[in-house]
């Protein structure tokens, strides 16, 4: 037994077994949109109200509507990669509800719709996906990091997030997103126990979408389940369907409240799918089967709030229309802003790299300024 | 309910022991805790964090007695993982923190590689100058000590040829002092390179005399971007850094009683690096031999000798020499001798610099 004084003092009276996740994934609604059966979790997760959950089904919808916008961009040539998160929208859009604006959110690059749900504006979401500059928007204006392709890496800087704010008394929460793969990463194993003995407010999302690009999970651990690893590093892990935004509002706004409230970190591994490729560079056919892809399409995340909004009565037509709405007019941002031309400032290649340039900085600049001032030039000339 | 520092912002626990002012003999590891002390008790949001610096002060000492000053919140120990350190920095010089951390040795700072360099070294850019990482990397670096495996590494050129990290190395106590003053400083994360063989070296230093450097209203210039002059000299000059100018400074004394004058120059800052002062030094002398005690092949001494070539070309008499490791791994204790760049090495290098053509 540790005798770490935080720990002992927020986790006196826990039954043993608390650090445990419950049996199964919690569950508040079934895939048909009704409630789930009663069923014995390690605490008492209660159904968010009908409010909440409508404005969840409101995000979701935009969600949905941003991956089959952006997917329909890369196709038109308008931007150069998307991860799209088709599948997954109900893990995003519970994050983006867990946290109160001064928290922080640490996304990665699947989690665009988290990213637009955060606040950030859609064009600066999307430069580096159009190539224009690699992750262009501010952390600090919308208090969400920049999401990066090296695999657990943010999880690291959430610790760091949040254990500044604690040391200044503050009472933010950081909350990481990761996926399957990323929890073999050695910086997901240092990251939690930093997480644990230093004891901060940071709440650990893993999206289990069972592929990392085309290695399934088997591949990736052999633990009873990811929601397991919280154990080993002294905090508690939960495990919840990634699908139903019911459940995973209980059990991550829980676990985020807890942190807030002095209670340490949490490890909550959500149980989704990855309907699409991993990008539109990826084949999936190659090596998962239709019949399992058609598995998960009953499960929807949208499908099931839906018909349980609409059974409450809580869904009306005016609802669905305003809803219906409010997606297409995110997806026509998109596509104005994507069909604008754009023209990367090639000086802004130097400005940045220190807060001063160096002087070979300047030099090199000043000789790409040069070749650019011939160029044109040249072509004034043929002109 | 909210943690409650121990100590917090601005609220400098009782001091362990007064502290030094004046003109006093100090060790070069003496000096890097005083930086981070005098930095620390101007500026609450500088901590300090890495393996074995809180209670123990840190493998070489350079963090004693910071913990005993400034409380546990502000100075303390982290799990035994390099990448969790520097990750966790990042993270924190993210939300208003400084942080000053030591990777133990130059090895053990591999694991955190990924961190450095595409984190640490690439969120100014990222972000276009909105997000600036104000950390530095404490790194005890080289060899001369008989060190075991793995904790005599030079691995400066790993670092230096990362954009956007700011790299420098002292050699002297007084520059131990006022470049990692300046570091801390730097709005820049900096890899601050250590020569752990000149850690227990001592110096004289007035204090007083360097601490009105960073007084309100100073006009002094940083160090960072701007190499020093180390021995004045007319007929050739040795340019070091670090861990090798000890070894230059002596082949200087010893060319001086052999009726030759070697200028000697002390890079300091590896990145920025000083084109203006190592070329005009060159220039005066037309030869340079570069001097550097990592293996040579692709390094920091091969980017110096490119740079003069490049600009000095037509003051030169002769080709720009390097003297630096061997492209080997680190040898082992009783070998360490036959490595390092020593006088013997760096004189025949002078000899060879084309004398009897000129």
């Amino acid at each position: 037994m540790t005798n770490h004084p935080e720990f002992l003092e927020h986790n006196a009276g826990r039954p043993e077994g608390y650090l445990l996740p419950s049996a199964a994934p919690v569950q508040l609604i079934a895939p048909d949109g009704s409630l789930a059966p009663a069923a014995e979790y390690k605490e008492s997760y209660s159904l968010p109200e009908a409010a909440t959950l409508l404005d969840g089904y409101e995000r979701l919808v935009v969600g949905r509507r941003i991956n089959d916008q952006a997917n329909a961009l890369v196709r038109q040539g308008r931007m150069a990669v998307y991860p799209s998160s088709t599948g997954q929208e109900a893990c995003q859009v519970a994050a983006d509800m867990a946290l109160r604006p001064g928290d922080w959110l640490f996304p990665t690059y699947r989690d665009t719709v988290a990213i637009l749900g955060r606040g950030v504006a859609p064009m600066e979401a999307f430069e580096s996906l159009r190539g224009d500059w690699h992750s262009g928007f501010d952390p600090h204006q919308y208090n969400t990091a920049l999401p990066a392709t090296p695999l657990a890496t943010q999880l690291l800087h959430a610790v760091g997030v949040a254990y500044a704010a604690k040391l200044r008394g503050e009472d933010t929460v950081a909350l990481a997103l990761c996926g399957d793969g990323s929890t073999s990463e050695g910086d997901f194993h240092e990251a939690l126990n930093f997480a644990a003995v230093f004891h901060v407010p940071v709440v650990f999302l893993v999206q289990n979408n069972q592929y990392a690009i085309s290695v399934p999970l088997i591949h990736q651990s052999v633990a009873p389940s990811l929601a397991h690893k919280a154990v080993g590093y002294g905090m508690p892990g939960e495990r919840v369907d990634g699908n139903d935004l019911a459940a995973l509002l209980a059990v991550v706004c829980g676990a985020v409240e807890r942190a807030r409230d002095g209670g340490g970190p949490a490890l909550v591994e959500a149980h989704t799918y990855r309907m699409e490729s991993h990008t539109n560079a990826d084949d999936a056919t190659r090596y998962r089967s239709a019949a399992e892809v058609a598995e998960w399409v009953p499960k929807d995340p949208l499908l099931r709030l839906k018909n349980y909004l609409h059974d409450a009565g809580q869904l009306a037509p005016a609802d669905t229309a305003r809803i219906a709405a409010s997606a297409e007019s995110v997806a026509k941002t998109l596509r104005d802003g994507l069909n604008t031309e754009t023209a990367p400032d090639p000086a802004d290649l130097f400005a940045f790299v220190y807060s001063e340039p160096t002087p070979q900085l300047r030099e090199q600049a000043r000789q790409l300024a040069d070749e650019l001032a011939a160029g044109q030039s040249l072509e004034g000339a043929l002109q | 309910m909210a943690h409650k520092p121990q100590s917090g912002p601005g609220t400098a626990g009782p001091a362990a022991e007064p502290e030094l002012s004046g003109v006093q003999t100090i060790t070069f590891a003496k000096a890097l805790t005083l930086a981070m002390s005098d930095s620390m008790a101007e500026d609450a949001s500088v901590l300090v964090f890495g393996e074995d610096v809180g209670t123990l002060g840190g493998v070489f000492r350079v963090t004693d007695g910071l913990t005993r000053r400034f409380g546990e919140d502000r100075c303390f120990d982290t799990p035994l993982a390099e990448s969790g350190i520097i990750g966790m920095a990042t993270g924190m010089a993210l939300n208003g923190m400084k942080p000053v951390v030591e990777m133990q040795f130059d090895a053990f700072a591999y694991p955190a590689f990924e961190q450095i360099t595409s984190h640490v070294a690439k969120m100014g850019n990222r972000t276009k100058g909105r997000v600036r990482l104000p950390l530095v990397i404490r790194i005890p670096y080289a060899g001369g000590i008989g060190g075991v495996e793995h904790h005599c590494d030079s691995s400066e050129a790993y670092y230096v040829h990362t954009p956007g990290l700011t790299v420098l190395t002292p050699s002297t106590v007084t520059d131990a002092y006022i470049m990692l003053r300046d570091a801390i400083a730097s709005p820049d994360p900096v890899v601050f390179l250590e020569p752990k063989k000149l850690y227990f070296s001592k110096d004289t230093v007035d204090l007083d005399a360097l601490r009105a450097r960073y007084a309100a209203g100073s006009t002094v210039p940083s160090t960072i971007g701007r190499a020093a002059v180390a021995r004045e000299g007319t007929d050739a000059t040795l340019i070091a850094y670090g861990p090798s100018m000890a070894a230059a400074l002596a082949a200087a004394e010893t060319a001086a009683s052999e009726g030759r004058s070697l200028q000697v120059v002390d890079v300091r800052s590896l990145v920025p690096y000083d084109d203006e002062t190592i070329s005009a030094a060159v220039r005066s002398t037309g030869r340079a031999v570069v001097i550097a005690e990592a293996p040579g092949f692709a390094s920091m001494a091969s980017e110096i000798a490119a740079r003069i070539q490049e600009r000095c070309f037509h003051s030169l008499a002769a080709p720009v020499l390097r003297v630096t490791g061997f492209d080997i791994p680190f040898p082992a204790p009783r070998l360490e001798k036959h490595y390092l760049p020593g006088v013997d090495r760096i004189l025949d290098a002078v000899d060879a610099l084309q004398w009897e053509e000129s």
